[in-house]
């Protein structure tokens, strides 16, 4: 297996079976389209099994490395490989890309290759951004995300879908156009290379450092949300068809948060240790006030949304205590995230596509009729509040642990959000699930299919198996952890 | 003096041209059969690309006493112009049929046009130079007012004669001083007289203020701008098509012959001219073409707003009186420049293909629910309008990456970030016109359709411009050869 450019297949080939599937053409195909697209996302998630499988624990060195020249000119190459913090990330894209075909298979009737084909490409190319070693290629799948996102928003959109298309692929390209800009000012700093790897190595002087290091925080705090810059994910999520709103939370959240991992704690390490009181800030304001805004939405997909951001302030909080409590658990978080806040849009789908309504008042007593999707939503929810023994609690009661280790206070500060995901969630679980049927729509709701069935039990297993054991996830990031902090406590000035 | 018989192989292509022209205007008046007129200028250009293709030889040739210049970034140049006006031919066709404009005179004149763009590639001397712009500019002034009925082409036309011949006196009165200091019209003379310290350089600067303003009028920036949109608005599609592609090639040597062999040792002047023209052309061009509803007014400012990109190339090349940048970016202008003419004719082809008999496909909103008539065309339509936006894996990307890099690479940081917050304003408009095709329900829904020929190299076009953003070296490399080999002639 080892001979397979695997890394290479776990982007394109999505991307390629992507086009194969627009290539299918008009909705009187949709019959072909559907089946093709699954197909290519179960085999474009088989390809990278052997990641994991084939991963060397031990190392915190770049693993199935593949380098080639691309653009000499520039000295950029074609350079992938992936380690302990982002090999994790890659498996979570090519399982969630299933599951997301799959609940897009009866909703979505009209340009269903083109919906099917826009995620698998979005698929591939988010792989690509997680598998980049050379600077150039990295900026290029994280811009060209956003192409198949802005379409998915605004063709399979809400009634405010231009809005929030629009809004989405301006305010992230913003964050990365002023990345590109320190990107090529490193390339001459460097000597001519994009590669990062080098870019570790450079020495910096800190007013440098300090730029490059807002510039990175512009593009990355864009995409994970942080606040003040989150204004664009709730409207993003609340317009966006069911599989958006899961790839946006599941996957594109995280590579902001990835971005820190990879350029601005170890290019910029002076810098990030001399702003991490900014960076400690900004997250606790995201998880406490962006926590109370969740507890006052009225809309399922927003408060969702907004817990999103919440979580995601504890991500970069762990990040910024620099020790391997904080920066493993909000890897963890990540991870979970991925399945929970993906899980919970899908649970909110469900309802969506029986009602056509998000409004947590015209719901109530779902449970009445819809007792297995109940069962679902309440383990899912649970998880989302950090309920032991699911993975939420894993991340969080790490990254608790760090910053208690870090700061009393700011430990303290952030474990209110045991509290505030507590009330948020289980509160709109509460309005919509339990009590009386609230009107003859209820009534007449019936329970989830075999098919959802299944994307809602792949993810509740997989939250439980986390929850249960998260020991698979933690050994494979440890020895990359270790060495990116070790790395960022080195000054390379 | 003895008249010396000039050598006329290095013009041979030129020369050839010229007598096609001829005879493709004898041809016409005396056949009458259109198809017969659009095959012999296409195999005129077919043939004019042939002699310049095998007459490459690496060297760097003058004749007619330094008139005429004969080098390889001449004859690369010039081997993108050939294709590209062979495409505004094959994209106008159904056009000009439908609207009873496919005359003798709009192959006669493109022919003329063209080979204005080619003397002015090939120009080593102040004169010639000149008479190669006013061949340009005659020979589209006429074809902009082609449809002599329309009141709005005539209304373009005129204003275009009155600013271009206006420009044209700036340019020649800055020549003017430039000869006055120096004494010589040959363009690298003049480049030396200056090196060895000749001239006035109160009389030059003032000179060199007038040709500057002069070039920015033809490139089209800010403030010589105004011409633009109303040329692009107001002539028949495809001659805007012609007007907004291939003479962008043409522009660009010029500027470097002009500057960069006669004018280098003033550069810390006219660098400083050209930082406020790009600035204002990037932010002038992006934040008009918010407000326009026209595509081609749109794209008309877009055109200035790239051509401010483009001229980011040519002032980052010398840094402080070291030209040790100078290869990186030049090369990167020429690179945009290219990549710039390939979209353009691909978005201007999309236009004409909308357009039917009595119908012009202008407007934005034209282009509502593309998706649903045509996926096909609607995603070549979102590659080009992504490209100029600078998304990546298209080749506007390595274009703006290019001239990018160019001006960090000067120590211009501050452009650097300026230029990118105003195509981040620019990715607006794009988007918007993204969004009428694949968000929006179509309002008419008559199939596209349009010459078999046109329609397959249109799509080509589009492809291209996806596949030399994915894989750029190869242009990169063509940009850098043509360059090298213009700085070393001098």
């Amino acid at each position: 297996m080892s001979g397979l450019p695997l890394l290479s297949l776990a982007i394109w080939l999505p991307v390629i079976g992507g086009l194969l599937v627009l290539a299918t053409g008009a909705d009187r195909n949709a019959g072909l389209a559907r089946p093709l697209a699954l197909a290519v996302a179960v085999a474009g998630f088989l390809v990278t099994l052997p990641l994991y499988a084939g991963f060397d624990t031990q190392t915190s060195a770049m693993q199935f490395v593949e380098m080639r020249d691309w653009i000499p000119r520039f000295n950029i190459h074609y350079h992938l490989g992936v380690d302990g913090i982002s090999v994790l990330f890659i498996l979570l894209n090519s399982f969630i890309t299933p599951l997301v075909v799959l609940a897009g298979w009866k909703v979505i009737e009209d340009k269903v290759a083109q919906y099917m084909a826009a995620f698998l490409v979005m698929s591939g190319i988010m792989n690509g951004i997680f598998a980049a070693l050379d600077a150039v290629l990295f900026y290029v799948f994280f811009e060209v995300s956003l192409i198949p996102m802005y379409i998915i928003i605004g063709a399979w959109g809400g009634p405010n879908r231009v809005y929030a298309a629009f809004k989405f692929f301006l305010y992230t390209l913003l964050g990365s156009l002023l990345m590109l800009i320190a990107l090529i000012y490193l390339f001459f700093q460097s000597g001519f290379s994009f590669s990062l790897l080098d870019w570790h190595e450079l020495k910096i002087t800190l007013t440098a450092q300090t730029w490059l290091f807002l510039a990175f925080l512009v593009a990355f705090a864009v995409k994970v949300p942080m606040w003040p810059v989150h204004t664009w994910l709730p409207d993003a999520h609340v317009e966006a068809p069911t599989g958006g709103s899961v790839v946006l939370a599941a996957i594109m959240l995280k590579l902001g948060a990835y971005g820190f991992l990879r350029f601005s704690l170890p290019i910029a390490p002076d810098a990030s240790r001399e702003l991490a009181w900014l960076m400690i800030a900004l997250s606790l304001i995201a998880v406490v006030y962006i926590g109370f805004v969740a507890l006052v939405q009225t809309d399922m997909k927003k408060l969702i949304a907004y817990s999103s951001i919440s979580h995601m302030g504890f991500v970069t909080l762990g990040f910024f205590i620099f020790n391997p409590l904080g920066v493993e658990g909000a890897l963890v978080q990540m991870i979970s995230h991925g399945f929970v806040s993906g899980a919970m849009f899908l649970c909110v789908g469900v309802l969506y596509d029986r009602m056509h309504s998000r409004q947590i008042a015209d719901y109530g007593g779902v449970v009445n009729t819809m007792p297995k999707f109940a069962a679902f939503f309440m383990l899912f929810a649970m998880a989302n509040a950090g309920l032991p023994a699911t993975s939420g609690f894993v991340g969080e009661f790490m990254v608790i642990l760090g910053a208690v280790k870090y700061n009393f206070w700011i430990g303290f500060a952030a474990a209110t959000t045991l509290i505030l995901g507590a009330a948020y969630t289980l509160w709109m679980v509460k309005r919509v699930v339990f009590g009386a049927v609230a009107s003859p729509h209820v009534a007449e709701l019936s329970d989830i299919d075999a098919r959802e069935f299944a994307i809602l039990g792949a993810l509740a297993l997989s939250v439980m198996a986390m929850g249960l054991y998260p020991f698979p996830f933690t050994e494979v990031m440890h020895a990359s952890v270790d060495n990116l902090l070790r790395h960022v406590a080195v000054p390379k000035l | 003096m003895n008249f010396v018989m000039p050598d006329l192989y290095p013009a041979s292509a030129e020369i050839f041209l010229l007598l096609m022209a001829l005879v493709v205007l004898l041809v016409d008046l005396f056949a009458g059969r259109r198809w017969l007129t659009y095959l012999l200028t296409q195999l005129t250009l077919a043939g004019a690309l042939g002699i310049t293709f095998f007459t490459i030889d690496g060297r760097t040739v003058t004749t007619f006493s330094g008139m005429f210049i004969d080098d390889m970034f001449a004859d690369l140049l010039k081997l993108a112009l050939y294709p590209a006006v062979a495409m505004v031919l094959v994209y106008s066709r159904g056009y000009l049929a439908a609207r009873n404009l496919d005359k003798g005179e709009f192959y006669v004149l493109t022919l003329f046009a063209t080979l204005g763009m080619m003397v002015m590639i090939s120009a080593g001397h102040f004169l010639s130079l000149y008479l190669g712009l006013e061949m340009l500019a005659l020979s589209l002034y006429a074809l902009v007012a082609i449809d002599r009925d329309s009141a709005r082409a005539t209304e373009a036309a005129m204003k275009y004669f009155v600013l271009g011949a206006m420009a044209s006196g700036l340019l020649l009165y800055g020549m003017s001083m430039v000869y006055g200091a120096t004494g010589s019209l040959e363009i690298a003379e003049v480049g030396q007289r200056i090196a060895l310290g000749g001239g006035n350089r109160t009389v030059l600067v003032f000179g060199l203020v007038f040709v500057v303003a002069g070039l920015a009028f033809k490139l089209g920036v800010v403030p010589f701008h105004m011409w633009v949109p109303d040329v692009y608005h107001g002539a028949p599609t495809a001659v805007t098509l012609l007007i907004g592609s291939a003479p962008k090639l043409a522009a660009l040597a010029i500027v470097m012959r002009m500057l960069v062999t006669g004018l280098a040792e003033l550069a810390e002047h006219w660098q400083v001219m050209l930082m406020i023209l790009s600035a204002l052309s990037i932010a002038l061009g992006n934040l008009a073409a918010i407000a326009q509803t026209n595509l081609k007014r749109m794209l008309a400012y877009s055109a200035i707003s790239h051509m401010g990109f483009m001229l980011l190339g040519v002032l980052s090349g010398i840094v402080g009186g070291d030209p040790r940048f100078a290869l990186n970016a030049y090369s990167s202008a020429m690179f945009y420049v290219i990549a710039y003419v390939l979209m353009s004719l691909g978005a201007f082809g999309m236009i004409l293909l909308l357009s039917r008999a009595g119908f012009e496909a202008e407007d934005i909103e034209d282009f509502r629910g593309l998706n649903r008539r045509s996926p096909w065309f609607a995603a070549i339509m979102m590659i080009l309008m992504f490209s100029m936006a600078g998304m990546p894996f298209f080749v506007g990307f390595f274009a703006k990456f290019a001239v990018l890099q160019a001006a960090i690479a000067a120590k211009l940081l501050w452009l650097a970030v300026f230029a990118v917050l105003f195509s981040l304003v620019g990715a607006f408009y794009y988007l918007r016109v993204v969004k009428v095709m694949y968000f929006d329900a179509p309002t008419d829904m008559s199939p596209i359709e349009g010459p078999r020929d046109m329609r397959i190299l249109l799509s080509l076009n589009g492809l291209a411009v996806a596949l030399v953003g994915l894989l750029p070296q190869g242009v990169l490399e063509y940009s850098i050869y043509a360059t090298y080999t213009f700085l070393v002639g001098h």
